[in-house]
């Protein structure tokens, strides 16, 4: 156990270390730079800014001087706003974390109650609602959901205000972001259910005497869940991590939105620290998530 | 004679599928009494694991019981209260299954499956409940019975597996043991341990056993009595001397003819000609009439009624109505 966790986090070190690798360097290969704009600025001013970002020098010199900059906890300072990049991350994960968790949450929660009544009640009234909601949900992109939650909640009814400077209403872009993987997990939970059901050993707890109650909840749940929580671990990180799409539409300032932005302004360091933070994400909930594997089926062994 | 401890009368039970009503089980009867070991025989989809689910009421989702009665000490437990039937399963009567591989829940170690059936039907607490389990486990033979209680199945073997069942089975001290196949999945070697292992407990317990096979070999080592089951009737039943030395059913005799014998290695064997019969689609008369070498005009008109055949043996089949009226008709010339 500790010698495989060991291990993995040894081979999470070296894949992050090649996503930065790829990015550094793709992103040196896309046209323009950070201080390419229309505004023409003078070439002294533009040779002092490039010089403080080292941007003068060559390429793979950058690249060490960044990753010698990494492994003493800087992550630089943006271009575009001079702030520094770690805490800027920070700040807007927080916001991207807060409405990523609950629309996770309310996704795993409702989607594996959802699946296990969809299976339960196998081809009646309630199974065919459930299929059909989930089989539109995964089909309609979430910006146009968005938008049309914000046309109706908050254009149409006014429940909530399209835009506050100082307070967030979580509300819609939580439902934009959670009907996706809700729907998604539905079926994952759906079909494993159905799957478990049949197994003998839930045959062999019914024979024991075992409650209708217990027998799914304990029984086959457990096995049911085995896929479930392959797809659980990844969509939490890419979750958390926010949006683009959402979190444009609902001027959230999150860490999705951040990044499209730090690509389209070429604002070098930041592309790298989202880059960075968001590898970091999805190598450490794949690794949590074939933990958790190892906990609800004991029989996966490690070695 | 003894109390009848479980009566099956005349229970119909099908499956209702898209494609129509499957008639698995049509108009079965036995009796079971306290102590002894009933032997259900017949061929894959003749019924016998179906007749044993429909006594536990654990059939598959679309599968009912549509007619007839089981009763337990007298009472139809078709007329429980989902209450009373699960105090009946597990407790009154307990089943094993064919394959130990996927029988016992691979999520959950065997000190929690055998220790539920204990917490659900006994007052037992925890405590009390894994020294049970663990006395349960040294009573089947299982080694290291400690150590068992915290594996998981796939840590054990099949022959283990099975005692495990074996010991889930029997935690609560039922009347009745039903065991279905309990020695198909098995090797050889391994059947003949499980099956002396039941023999064994049998004694030392007290319990009736129906025995859900299609092994000849097991019921002829282990059964009482013996019924033998073909499209989902009864054709033949009676003591297991009986039904191998004095077969009056043309299936029971073509099932006997087909056991290969250590005399005749060099032969071919036998096969009963034909295949199963649809049971989407159940044949007027006789069920087995379309298979059978010796089958006669009425054997496709009409189902043949149960005759006593010898003592304590009784038949289906046509053959034998034929048999017993041309001795009559020798009796009236002489």
């Amino acid at each position: 156990m500790a010698k495989y966790f060991v291990k993995r986090v040894l081979l999470a070190i070296v894949t992050i270390f090649i996503i930065t690798v790829i990015a550094f360097f793709t992103m040196n290969a896309i046209p323009g730079g950070p201080f390419n704009s229309e505004k023409a600025s003078s070439p002294q001013v533009k040779a002092a800014l490039e010089a403080r970002y080292n941007l003068d020098k060559p390429l793979l010199e950058q690249y060490v001087i960044y990753v010698q900059g990494l492994f003493h906890g800087d992550m630089g300072i943006s271009t575009k706003t001079g702030r520094d990049i770690a805490q800027t991350i920070l700040e807007s994960f927080k916001v991207s974390a807060t409405v990523g968790g609950m629309a996770a949450a309310i996704a795993i929660v409702c989607g594996i109650v959802f699946g296990s009544i969809a299976a339960l009640k196998r081809n009646t009234v309630i199974d065919r609602i459930i299929v059909f909601l989930s089989t539109l949900a995964t089909a309609v992109p979430s910006f146009v959901l968005a938008t049309i939650l914000l046309y109706v909640f908050s254009m149409k009814l006014g429940w909530f205000q399209v835009w506050s400077a100082d307070s967030h209403n979580y509300v819609l872009p939580v439902i934009a972001l959670s009907l996706y993987p809700m729907s998604y997990i539905t079926r994952l939970t759906k079909t494993s259910m159905l799957d478990a059901l049949g197994q003998d050993y839930v045959r062999t707890a019914k024979a024991k005497g075992v409650s209708q109650v217990l027998v799914i909840f304990k029984h086959a749940l457990r096995n049911a869940l085995i896929p479930v929580i392959t797809y659980v671990g990844p969509m939490i990180a890419s979750i958390l991590t926010g949006s683009m799409v959402v979190e444009s539409i609902f001027t959230l300032g999150g860490l999705g939105s951040k990044f499209v932005t730090s690509i389209t302004n070429r604002d070098y360091p930041m592309i790298m620290g989202t880059t960075i933070f968001l590898a970091v994400l999805m190598v450490g909930m794949n690794l949590i998530s074939d933990l958790v594997y190892k906990l609800v089926d004991p029989r996966i062994t490690f070695d | 004679m003894s109390e009848k401890l479980l009566e099956v009368k005349n229970l119909h039970t099908s499956f209702f599928t898209d494609s129509g009503e499957v008639k698995a089980v049509n108009g079965v009867s036995f009796s079971l009494e306290s102590g002894k070991i009933l032997g259900i025989v017949g061929e894959s989809g003749s019924g016998k694991s179906v007749t044993a689910y429909s006594i536990m009421q654990i059939l598959a989702g679309t599968g009912k019981v549509v007619e007839g009665e089981i009763l337990y000490k007298g009472e139809n437990i078709l007329n429980y209260s989902k209450q009373q039937m699960k105090n009946f399963r597990g407790k009154k009567c307990s089943i094993i299954f064919q394959d130990p591989m996927t029988s016992l829940n691979p999520t959950f170690t065997i000190g929690n499956q055998l220790m539920e059936a204990i917490l659900l039907h006994t007052d037992r607490n925890k405590e009390e409940a894994k020294a049970r389990a663990a006395e349960m486990l040294t009573l089947v033979g299982v080694n290291e019975p400690e150590k068992r209680l915290k594996q998981y199945p796939h840590e054990l073997s099949g022959g283990m597996r099975q005692r495990v069942m074996i010991a889930m089975a029997l935690a609560c001290e039922p009347d009745i043991l039903i065991a279905d196949e309990p020695t198909t999945a098995l090797d050889v070697t391994i059947q003949a341990q499980i099956l002396e292992l039941m023999k064994d407990l049998q004694k030392q317990l007290g319990m009736a056993i129906i025995m859900v096979t299609h092994d000849l070999g097991v019921i002829a080592s282990m059964c009482d009595e013996v019924i033998v089951m073909y499209g989902g009737r009864v054709c033949e039943r009676g003591t297991a001397d009986a039904i191998f030395y004095h077969s009056s059913h043309e299936y029971t005799k073509g099932l006997i003819r087909s056991i290969p014998s250590t005399q005749n290695m060099k032969q071919k064997l036998i096969p009963i000609a034909g295949t199963p019969i649809n049971l989407l689609n159940m044949p007027k008369g006789c069920a087995f009439c379309s298979r059978c070498d010796n089958a006669m005009k009425i054997c496709l008109e009409q189902i043949p009624e149960e005759i006593w055949v010898g003592e304590d043996h009784l038949a289906s089949c046509w053959m034998n109505v034929k048999k017993q009226m041309e001795q009559e008709k020798v009796g009236a010339s002489k």
